[in-house]
């Protein structure tokens, strides 16, 4: 019995590790994958390109137009004429905003009224649009403080502190805001569940198209044998691979590993446990390795949107966030994050790890059923 | 002497198809059993249901003493099965696949290395034992196969059309080591379409259907063969085949490479008249003469007496 799941477990990993291909599969394309990923995604807004039609053109409309220019936000890329030309500019994507101030803005701001101060922005992607919004609203507000602040000094020759609510503000988990700090977390389990399900899903179906399941089940191999000599190589396949991955998060990322370790590591373990339940059952389901690659496609790209590694589940519909309850990478995106972040401990996160047991002992079951059945 | 397989009435239907139709026969220890018939005829499947791959709709089958569908396990460890596209693991060396095998048999790894050697020797792959199976030719593949199957010396070996798309001198190897297993009182069943083959077996069964037509030693088979078998050579066999069919009372009218084959129970009437057929036909008859017949002249003949009787079967 013991002889006969080792020889799988040799079997499978020849098989795996023979070819240089199957090894550029399984070692080098995720780590590439993280690395240009990893830089890719990203939500932070820099160097927002900015055109200007200033047709005031007094010390005032260039005051603030240098206020645009001297946040670390704006890079004004060109001046024009006309509002025509400015959007003219965005439609061709040459930058994604501009800013137009109307004849007699100085004016009016002499004459004590308010001087609108038009600003148009590429609107195509609403988060981009609304991080853009924020930022100007920023350098419109302090001028605008700093113009009261004058005019009063101006008229009552008194010093003016603004009275106002000052909001301070501090970013809890991720000080700096840097998106990467959030995302590259996800990444590792997006990657982590791709490798896995992608070497189990090949395992049956690839005996079966090349006619050794027809072999193996005339030889006496118990379905149990089967079973573990399919997943367990795998398993620790993935695990090789979880720890280059993480030693690239870790010390070329510089992501802080704040919770334990261990944690961690349990929580993949039974994250790659559900994975490779549900690779054996599209392995099993299957009848040819291009109908389970097709298979594959199809269950991971709902699974990889609806685990909250780009999308918030929280502003997901109320039957979207249902249906998310079976995404196993949900849960594991969850466990990574908190346990990479905020140092999360198992009294917080053990819902998330409690899930993916109950998942991968669903999926396992279901899978080894049908093997069973293949076998009988 | 006991047989060491039985089938009695197996029968498989996949939806409204009965693949094989109350199939009964009896093969005994030390024999190599034919099952002979066209493709579709159900070969494969009474194979598989034999090998406790499949299960039949009704009937029982047992080998080795053992009851197919019951003692499934017991039966697993004491046969060998080659299917028809043997799975070899390609990116596996030769040695790598024969002792993965031996290890899903449990065979103790004490005397493995000389059952091995044994095994390469015999196969003539020794040489190539460190060699990616995917890179092997066909017929050694083929033989690398049957190491694989032989390696813990099974008691029955079924092999499923084993030398289907292997070269001719490949084939004759195989059945040499074939029939050193016989020597061994290793019990073979197997299917073919090469009737060449099928007269190397000590007992053949023609599938027709899912039915078994006839059940003999191939010279028995021939024995049964009614009348004589005539050869008749001309430049044209096509249209002389076609010629005699329309005008010559006969069992069978085929061809059989650049000749045809005519079966009958009047040999000395019908060549006079084939003659005649011919050259009025305007063809060369280059020699008519009286054959002994051949298996294939025994089979071809009793399919088309089985299809003349309506639905394929034999009562």
């Amino acid at each position: 019995m013991f002889d006969r799941i080792v020889q799988m477990f040799v079997k499978e990993i020849i098989q795996v590790l023979r070819d240089p291909r199957m090894r550029g599969v399984v070692f080098v394309a995720p780590v590439v994958q993280l690395f240009v990923l990893s830089y890719a995604i990203t939500t932070d807004v820099k160097n927002i390109r900015l055109a200007v039609v200033d047709r005031d053109a007094t010390p005032e409309s260039r005051e603030i137009i240098s206020r645009f220019a001297g946040s670390e936000y704006f890079h004004i890329v060109s001046y024009v004429d006309s509002e025509e030309a400015a959007q003219d500019m965005v439609d061709r994507e040459q930058v994604q905003a501009f800013i137009a101030i109307q004849p007699g803005f100085a004016q009016a701001l002499r004459a004590g009224w308010s001087a609108p101060l038009q600003l148009a922005i590429d609107g195509t992607d609403s988060q981009t649009t609304r991080v853009i919004l924020g930022y100007a609203n920023d350098v419109v507000t302090r001028y605008s403080t700093q113009v009261l602040v004058d005019r009063f000094a101006r008229t009552t020759g008194r010093r003016l502190e603004p009275d106002r609510v000052p909001l301070e503000t501090r970013a809890w988990y991720n000080v700096n805001l840097e998106s990467r700090e959030f995302y590259v977390p996800g990444m590792l389990v997006v990657i982590l569940g791709l490798v896995t399900l992608m070497l189990t899903s090949m395992a049956v179906v690839r005996e079966r198209e090349i006619g050794t399941l027809e072999q193996l089940m005339v030889t006496p191999i118990k379905p149990a044998e089967l079973i573990i000599g399919k997943t367990v190589p795998f398993a620790c396949v993935s695990f090789v691979e979880l720890a280059i991955v993480l030693c690239i998060v870790i010390f070329w990322f510089e992501i802080p590993l704040r919770g334990s370790l261990w944690l961690l590591l349990l929580g993949s373990a039974l994250y790659v446990t559900s994975m490779l339940g549900a690779g054996l059952l599209i392995s099993t389901s299957c009848r040819t390795q291009q109908q389970a690659t097709m298979t594959n496609i199809m269950f991971l790209m709902p699974t990889i949107l609806l685990s909250g590694f780009i999308f918030p589940i929280d502003n997901m519909p109320r039957v979207i966030q249902w249906v998310t309850i079976v995404n196993p990478m949900r849960y594991f995106v969850d466990v990574s994050r908190n346990v990479f972040l905020k140092g999360s401990g198992i009294a917080l996160l053990w819902p998330d790890l409690a899930a993916l047991l109950v998942i991968g002992c669903v999926l396992l079951a279901l899978a080894s059923t049908r093997l069973k059945k293949t076998l009988a | 002497m006991p047989a060491i397989v039985t089938a009695s009435s197996l029968t498989r239907r996949f939806g409204r198809l009965t693949a094989v139709n109350a199939l009964s026969f009896s093969v005994e220890r030390g024999e190599v059993f034919g099952i002979v018939g066209p493709d579709g005829a159900g070969k494969t499947t009474t194979l598989r249901m034999l090998t406790g791959i499949l299960e039949p709709s009704t009937g029982t089958a047992s080998v080795a003493g053992f009851d197919v569908g019951r003692e499934s396990e017991l039966v697993k460890e004491r046969i060998g099965y080659m299917s028809q596209r043997f799975g070899l693991y390609s990116d596996l060396t030769v040695m790598e696949n024969i002792t993965f095998y031996a290890d899903l048999y449990s065979v103790p790894v004490k005397g493995r290395s000389e059952a091995v050697g044994r095994l390469l020797e015999f196969s003539n792959l020794a040489p190539f034992k460190d060699r990616l199976a995917g890179n092997l030719s066909g017929g050694m593949k083929q033989k690398l196969g049957l190491a694989c199957t032989l390696i813990h010396k099974p008691l029955v070996l079924f092999l499923d059309e084993p030398t289907n798309g292997v070269d001719p001198v490949s084939r004759r190897d195989f059945w040499r080591i074939l029939y050193q297993l016989l020597r061994e009182q290793v019990t073979i069943i197997v299917t073919t379409s090469y009737l060449d083959e099928a007269e190397r077996c000590s007992r053949v069964g023609l599938l027709h259907n899912g039915a078994l037509l006839a059940c003999d030693t191939p010279a028995q088979a021939k024995e049964r063969m009614r009348g004589a078998v005539l050869e008749v050579r001309t430049p044209d066999p096509r249209r002389a085949a076609g010629l005699l069919r329309g005008h010559v009372e006969a069992q069978m009218i085929d061809l059989f490479g650049d000749r045809v084959h005519v079966a009958t129970t009047e040999p000395g009437q019908a060549a006079v008249q084939a003659r005649a057929v011919l050259e009025a036909g305007g063809l060369e008859v280059q020699s008519i003469r009286r054959i002994e017949p051949t298996l294939e002249d025994v089979f071809v003949s009793m399919l088309s007496r089985a299809e003349e009787e309506g639905d394929g079967r034999r009562g």
